[in-house]
């Protein structure tokens, strides 16, 4: 293959690069507002960092966003959450597991943890929210 | 139609020169005769193919020692850098083991070299790997510290592959002509712009790659000192006693005519080259400064090699960047980039923050770059890191005032 041909690009997926170059839901919502819960995980040292946030009426997820920092299989991983987890209950998000995040991006084996971040992302989003409403209902 | 069509040139535009660099036409052209009506065996003495290939070899011998100012028979041909550092290395330690088990280097080495000094730890030798500044430089001062009675080795890299820092390598020669120490130069990079002498730069053992130098791949050479004093190896394999025994095996007579020409194309063009890689180099960088906050050179301001840029575009993971660019071929320092997830043991020598090795981007500029490309590869360059930054909640918190080093961040 010649390098002008320009494909196959690295050993990602069209679905992981088409999240990569139009990530859905990019943006942040109001980290004080009771209906937002967020989750920040990963560290800059490791290379990724990913901020993922939901906007919660009832028990059903009716908004998301993300910010990632880190590579192309977490800006994509975290994209991919974000979508999923919309029109979710709280529960049903709480049950979304990295390997369905692997599966639908075909990550590559040394990407893997990129798909276990968006998870903890997700559950960690939940947990705040819930930890707020908790605080709220004591207050 | 795409905007990449209407470029007066083709991308990805190259910007990966220190990983390998293009092979000069003009090289080409001298090999392919060997290939096909010129195809003697450089060790066949009873005929006129083999004649024809040993005269071939004879002038790439000599064109690569008029390079680095040796005498045409101190050059041991190789397949390549990795194969001449292992060879230095490994045989000179070997060699001289009776004399002293000590070895001196740097915690900055490309990987043919520390992996050997690695590997002599296990075979009972012991080495002192010697720390560099933040800007990748190891003093004279600092070798000549850590040489003792024993020490039989000194090596260096040249031009770092990941820093571009220069090593004070006349400096440390002199150290070592001293203390009477065996002194290997790894000068896999920057033969090409810096005027490496053996003699004045006190350099025993000296590696070369030939397709780092406009060259064809599979090709290097070992420059070993004849005289004052004599260097000996114990080779790594067995066989024809070709290049007097340090390196058996039927010479790749089209590869040694291109490195020989290679070289010959380097030192002509040795000094207006260094002249021209510094000023495309420096609009490179002054462009990206003048345009972006948040970044920072990596490696020495000046004691450099001039073609290449280690550039950290904090909070924009690298590989992420490179994704976004994908107009331009370079490397990353990122973890994120290698198989093995771990990151740059130079960028960490350097004592450079794991955030900042993570958003590491190499620029390596060559003899083909042009002004355009240059211009090119900022604009593009730009473009993604703006809009990955965007993306980035750290950059998100470092404008609404968060000083990231206070968090506690959720990880394992």
């Amino acid at each position: 293959m010649r390098v002008d041909e320009g494909e196959p690009k690295m050993a990602y997926s069209d679905k992981l690069i088409e999240h990569f170059n139009n990530p859905r839901n990019l943006g942040s919502m109001d980290k004080e507002s009771e209906q937002v819960g967020t989750g920040i995980v990963g560290a800059p040292e490791c290379g990724d960092v990913m901020k993922l946030q939901i906007k919660v009426e009832g028990d059903k997820i009716v908004d998301a966003k993300f910010k990632t920092f880190g590579c192309g299989s977490a800006i994509a991983s975290s994209s991919l959450a974000t979508e999923w987890v919309k029109g979710r209950t709280l529960d049903e998000a709480y049950a979304i597991k990295n390997t369905e995040i692997v599966e639908e991006l075909a990550l590559p084996p040394v990407k893997i943890h990129c798909s276990v971040l968006a998870e903890e992302a997700i559950k960690s989003a939940i947990e705040d929210f819930q930890s707020k409403k908790n605080a709220a209902a004591q207050g | 139609m795409s905007i990449a069509n209407e470029q007066p040139f083709r991308t990805p535009v190259y910007f990966d020169n220190s990983s390998t660099t293009r092979c000069d036409p003009r090289v080409l052209e001298e090999m392919l005769p060997y290939f096909s009506e010129s195809y003697g065996n450089a060790h066949s003495r009873s005929h006129a193919y083999g004649w024809g290939a040993e005269k071939a070899v004879d002038l790439a011998r000599e064109r690569v020692a008029a390079l680095v100012g040796s005498k045409p028979s101190e050059i041991i041909f190789t397949s390549g850098g990795t194969e001449s550092c292992n060879l230095a290395i490994f045989g000179a330690a070997r060699m001289y083991a009776e004399k002293g088990k000590h070895i001196v280097t740097t915690a900055v080495e490309h990987r043919s070299c520390m992996d050997p000094c690695r590997a002599l730890e296990r075979e009972g030798f012991e080495v002192t790997y010697l720390p560099v500044d933040q800007k990748g430089l190891v003093t004279p001062e600092a070798i000549a510290a850590a040489i003792r009675e024993d020490t039989i080795l000194v090596s260096v890299i040249f031009g770092n592959n990941e820093v571009g820092t220069l090593m004070p390598a006349k400096e440390i020669g002199a150290v070592c002509k001293d203390k009477g120490v065996i002194f290997h130069l790894d000068a896999c990079l920057g033969l090409d712009t810096e005027p490496v002498h053996v003699d004045d730069y006190g350099i025993d053992l000296l590696s070369m790659s030939g397709h780092k130098m406009y060259g064809p791949q599979g090709t290097g050479a070992l420059y070993v000192r004849r005289r004052r004093p004599r260097v000996r190896l114990r080779a790594l394999s067995l066989g024809g006693g070709q290049e007097r025994g340090f390196r058996h095996g039927t010479l790749n007579v089209p590869g040694i005519v291109g490195m020989g020409k290679a070289a010959e194309l380097c030192l002509e063009s040795r000094d207006a080259e260094k002249v021209r890689l510094t000023a495309l180099a420096t609009r490179m960088k002054d462009a990206f400064f003048a345009a972006m906050d948040h970044i920072y050179l990596n490696g020495h301001p000046t004691q450099r090699l001039p073609g290449l840029l280690n550039i950290s575009f904090n909070y924009v993971e690298g590989e992420s960047l490179m994704m976004g660019m994908s107009t331009v071929a370079v490397s990353s320092g990122s973890a994120c980039t290698s198989a093995t997830l771990e990151p740059s043991h130079v960028m960490r020598a350097l004592g450079v923050g794991e955030e900042l090795v993570h958003t590491s981007i190499r620029f390596s500029l060559g003899r083909f770059t042009t002004e355009e490309e240059v211009d090119f590869a900022v604009k593009e360059c730009l473009d993604a890191a703006g809009r990955l930054r965007e993306m980035s909640p750290l950059y998100e918190m470092v404008k609404e005032g968060v000083d990231l080093s206070t968090i506690e961040w959720k990880h394992d």
